[in-house]
């Protein structure tokens, strides 16, 4: 026992060194299945906050593009309004559609809530983003953000009053997409590569495929409604051994400049998975 | 202005620059990312303990950690230069008595060529564990190696701007003063 006790005076150092080596492994590889690990809760709040600080000051860089791109999406919705198109028939009239069920038997799927995004990074080979808006204020876990543009990512983690989202460029990224033009689905990942690409597997070869060609989300996902955009076709990777494309994807988002997103929350999901977890076990 | 206060500035300083800052750049190649705040380890005074120096080490990672959703991926690398430096720094010392008469290790204390040694040898441990850690997720050689190379090459180049920079002037202490 004497013994045991001098080696570890003897080897104090070295052992504290090994003790905080296991830690810090640990942490990271549990992180993904264990969030509440590393106090990650209080440690989103206080970098949230520091985030939030910081973008009071960055922001103002930014107001000329989120101006720009506020601008657009905008025009955007109004060229989608019931009001622009004339009818004719004066049996049809217009329905403003806000309450969770009308009469007609259409469900309410999805809510939408702006968040302003406090941190992000692109340049990492994991990135993440906060934004500032949290348990508080309505955001659960595996719910879809997307920016004016473009799908952004997934929210893994969330505290009180912020939100940490799992951006596309992160190396286990998967969402869903399809091809706009002849609706092939497949998956978007992201090899780690370079920010400006994305990667879409799993189209087969029979889909008429060229540089270009638009990637919206598929109706396979419960993060995100069918049809936003992903992005553009940059390049299509050669392979003759595989029955399947390989593409280099342009996202639609960009995530230099990502001042504000919207966050989608689908009010099925819960029903949805229910029902695959159960049937799942039955088998 | 105490050394302890001083070193406290610094650490929120270094972690600031190295989440605002420098991980703002723009993306240059997929094997750069410039890192600098690790060099908060090696600016640590000569007489703190070894156990405080690793415990130091571990903390400024695993706060970077925070900015960065990824805990322990910074923490394990500084925890492991941090426990190394002491060794490092006996062994390359040398005048007699240099780490009692200097408060840290520096050009002006340890000479040019040891400190660059220094400065080289720790960098590169700091950015060959981190790459590892996240080469495990990845799984290619050439990427592995061509990113340990690259990004130990800029933060050596930021290691050097900030040394010019910011000159630390040392004073000799004898043990009259």
């Amino acid at each position: 026992m004497r013994n045991i006790f001098l080696f570890i005076r003897r080897y104090f150092n070295f052992l504290f060194f090994v003790v905080l080596q296991i830690v810090a492994l640990s942490f990271l590889f549990r992180y993904n299945k264990f969030h509440e690990a590393a106090f990650m809760g209080i440690a989103n709040e206080t970098t949230g906050m520091v985030g939030a600080r910081f973008n009071s000051v960055e922001y103002y860089f930014n107001l000329k593009r989120t101006n720009d791109s506020l601008v657009k999406e905008n025009t955007n919705l109004r060229n989608g309004l019931r009001q622009n198109f004339d009818n004719p028939d004066t049996t049809q009239r217009i329905v403003a559609d806000t309450m969770p069920y009308d009469t007609l038997g259409h469900v309410r799927k999805y809510m939408w809530r702006p968040a302003k995004v406090v941190s992000n990074t692109a340049t990492l080979q994991n990135n993440y983003i906060t934004i500032e808006r949290g348990l508080n204020q309505g955001i659960r876990k595996d719910m879809g953000v997307i920016s004016s543009t473009g799908i952004v990512g997934t929210v893994v983690d969330v505290s009180a009053n912020y939100a940490v989202v799992m951006s596309l460029l992160h190396r286990q990224n998967r969402v869903s997409a399809k091809m706009k033009k002849t609706g092939e689905t497949g998956t978007i990942q992201w090899d780690g590569e370079s920010p400006f690409f994305l990667t879409l597997i799993n189209v087969p070869k029979s889909a008429p495929v060229a540089v270009g060609d638009s990637v919206i989300t598929s109706q396979y996902s419960y993060l995100f409604p069918q049809g936003i955009m992903v992005g553009t076709v940059a390049a299509i990777v050669e392979d003759k051994t595989s029955n399947f494309y390989t593409m280099k994807v342009k996202p639609a988002t960009n995530f230099y400049s990502l001042e504000y997103v919207t966050v989608a929350e689908n009010l099925m999901k819960d029903e949805q998975k229910k029902l695959e977890e159960a049937s799942r076990k039955n088998q | 202005m105490s050394e302890f206060l001083k070193n406290i500035i610094r650490f929120a300083l270094f972690i600031l620059i190295q989440v605002f800052v420098l991980f703002q750049v723009p993306f240059l190649h997929r094997f750069i990312t410039p890192y600098l705040y690790f060099l908060y380890i090696l600016w640590l005074p000569f007489n703190m303990p070894r156990v405080g120096l690793t415990l130091v080490g571990f903390l400024l990672g695993l706060s970077l950690d925070y900015f960065t959703k990824t805990p322990g991926l910074h923490a394990a690398p500084c925890a492991l230069i941090a426990y190394v430096r002491p060794f490092l720094v006996n062994i390359l010392i040398q005048q007699e008595g240099a780490d009692k008469n200097y408060r840290s290790p520096s050009i002006t204390s340890m000479g040019w060529a040891p400190y660059a040694t220094l400065v080289f040898v720790l960098t590169l441990l700091h950015t060959g564990y981190l790459v590892f850690l996240e080469y495990l997720n990845v799984g290619s050689f050439l990427f592995f190696l061509g990113k340990v190379l690259s990004t130990t090459g800029v933060s050596l180049l930021l290691i050097f701007v900030t040394e010019l920079l910011f000159f630390r002037k040392e004073k000799f202490r004898t043990n009259t003063a």
